[in-house]
């Protein structure tokens, strides 16, 4: 326990650059899928075929290999070397938002068409349409498969190391070189991880109860660490709402 | 598919048709197929401004389609439409007419408003923003001035205590009043209304009817109306078309289509309706 209470400064360095790899990569990720995933729905079949081939692409390609090219072979071909850190969010972002542009591509189809044809009646613009009534409603279908998405790609930071980025997974690895603690080294990082995905958890569902609200819809009670502490009556009884 | 020889491209359409008439809607040679299926066959008819038109007939006779095609939700096969002496499914291209651009569409079509059959309220909006956005957005109405016509449509459908409600914290036959105050919140010329109480429990039609009635009264909306309820056409339209298979049976005043039908096909209809009614 000391050897981990010594080393905390050091963890919590790792676990800081894990969440800004996190942060970074979600953010062009959510740019990304929200980008490609809207073409994806054009009538049109150009936007469409660039979707599809973006999807496809990067869908097809491990996100470690497409790190090591970023890191490794862009600098060769292009003589230009990019950050690591920006390699690594490059790669992982593209990655998870060819995951995120299906997700919206298949949300906004999900909306249901009446909603459309009464935006048709009021001569609502495309652009009026998917900002004022489908992306709303889209939203709310796609937040579950975000949040799987987003905690996907907090646990697929841990293969930056492989570039030099020096993560949560990094550190734990050094202080098991460094002082043969195996076991412990590698606690440290899995608590850490996991008190990580926890926050990010709880954050998606709230967007989650948010957007659920918005719709009018009785948001899903309950649920991750809370329901435990919870005594079981009280969940049943307050359940109904109204 | 069988050659046609009434294809808009083909035939030098007579321009002048839908313009030279008085009518505000105009269905010229109209034809909607799905497939292999003829909706509308060859279909004429005329609506005068102010003019209230009930639709009657049974299921899958093409009423539906007449709404939906003049509502841009639908694309017409054959024929054009006019609305106020200009083409409306279609637009000018040098001497003849071409299918109506989303543009050409987005022009004209802010003088038609719809209320369906499942009211298509924006679940994600309060009822005062499922009123207001429209308006704002699309004529430009300020936002104060959309707010308080909401609150006024409100009023006159019964609901103004709900402005703040969500659609889904609403009765069905209060959600379709609040989707005909959407409507008429656009200040349409046109209302079309398809099968509005169709969806509602029995106990719940008058309410809507009777916000109905009220607008036919109070304002000079022309209103093309798709409906069951025999007494509710009856008191509130100047003509009945009766459909059947896609082509008007029969039409005359309401008092001569319910009091003395001519056609076999329209009197079959009714005592059907009629017997369920009562």
């Amino acid at each position: 326990m000391d050897f981990l209470i010594q080393r905390l400064p050091l963890y919590l360095d790792g676990a800081w650059v894990t969440i800004q790899l996190t942060i970074g990569g979600c953010a062009l990720a959510f740019v990304l899928a929200m980008f490609f995933g809207i073409m994806g729905t054009i009538r049109h079949w150009l936007p469409r075929a660039i979707s599809t081939v973006y999807v496809e692409v990067f869908r097809g390609i491990a996100a470690l290999v497409l790190m090591f090219w970023m890191a490794f072979a862009l600098p060769q071909l292009s003589g230009f070397r990019l950050d690591d850190m920006f390699a690594a969010i490059l790669a992982l972002g593209l990655n998870v938002g060819a995951y995120g542009a299906e997700v919206v591509r298949s949300s906004i189809n999900a909306v249901p068409k009446a909603q459309v044809e009464a935006t048709v009646a009021l001569n609502l613009s495309w652009f009026q349409r998917m900002r004022l009534v489908v992306l709303p409603q889209a939203w709310a279908q796609m937040l579950p498969t975000f949040g799987n998405l987003v905690i996907e790609l907090m646990k697929a930071t841990a293969v930056v190391y492989l570039i030099g980025v020096a993560d949560l997974t990094a550190i734990a690895q050094n202080m098991r070189e460094s002082t043969g603690e195996t076991v412990i080294a590698f606690i440290g990082a899995f608590v850490l991880y996991y008190l990580i995905a926890q926050v990010l958890i709880f954050g998606m569902r709230l967007l989650e109860r948010r957007a659920n609200r918005k719709l009018g819809r009785t948001p899903p009670r309950g649920g991750g660490m809370r329901l435990p502490f919870k005594p079981a009556s009280a969940g049943t009884t307050q359940a109904g709402g109204i | 598919m069988p050659p046609s020889d009434t294809t808009v491209n083909e035939e030098p359409q007579g321009v002048g048709d839908g313009s030279q008439d008085q009518s505000l809607i105009v269905f010229d040679d109209v034809v909607k197929r799905f497939g292999d299926l003829t909706v509308l066959d060859d279909l004429n008819f005329s609506v005068a401004p102010g003019e209230r038109v009930t639709l009657i007939g049974p299921s899958g006779s093409g009423k539906t389609t007449i709404l939906r095609l003049l509502m841009t939700l639908e694309k017409i096969t054959e024929g054009v439409i006019w609305v106020g002496g200009e083409p409306f499914s279609h637009m000018r291209r040098g001497q003849g007419l071409v299918h109506a651009s989303e543009g050409y569409l987005r022009a004209r079509r802010k003088r038609i408003g719809m209320v369906f059959q499942q009211f298509n309220l924006f679940p994600n909006m309060t009822v005062r923003q499922n009123i207001i956005e429209a308006p704002v957005h699309v004529l430009g109405t300020p936002k104060d001035e959309a707010n308080t016509r909401a609150e006024e449509l409100l009023d006159l459908v019964g609901l103004g205590e709900k402005i703040d409600a969500h659609p889904t914290q609403l009765s069905g036959g209060q959600q379709q009043r609040v989707a005909i105050a959407r409507a008429l919140a656009m200040q349409p010329e046109i209302l079309l209304l398809d099968e509005v109480t169709s969806a509602l429990d029995p106990e719940l039609v008058a309410g809507v009817l009777d916000v109905l009635r009220e607008v036919a009264e109070t304002t000079d909306i022309t209103m093309l109306c798709v409906t069951h309820e025999m007494s509710f056409a009856r008191d509130v339209s100047h003509r009945v078309l009766m459909f059947d298979q896609g082509r008007i049976a029969e039409e005359g005043p309401p008092e001569q289509i319910f009091g003395d039908p001519r056609e076999d096909r329209t009197k079959s209809f009714l005592r059907s309706v009629l017997d369920n009614d009562f």
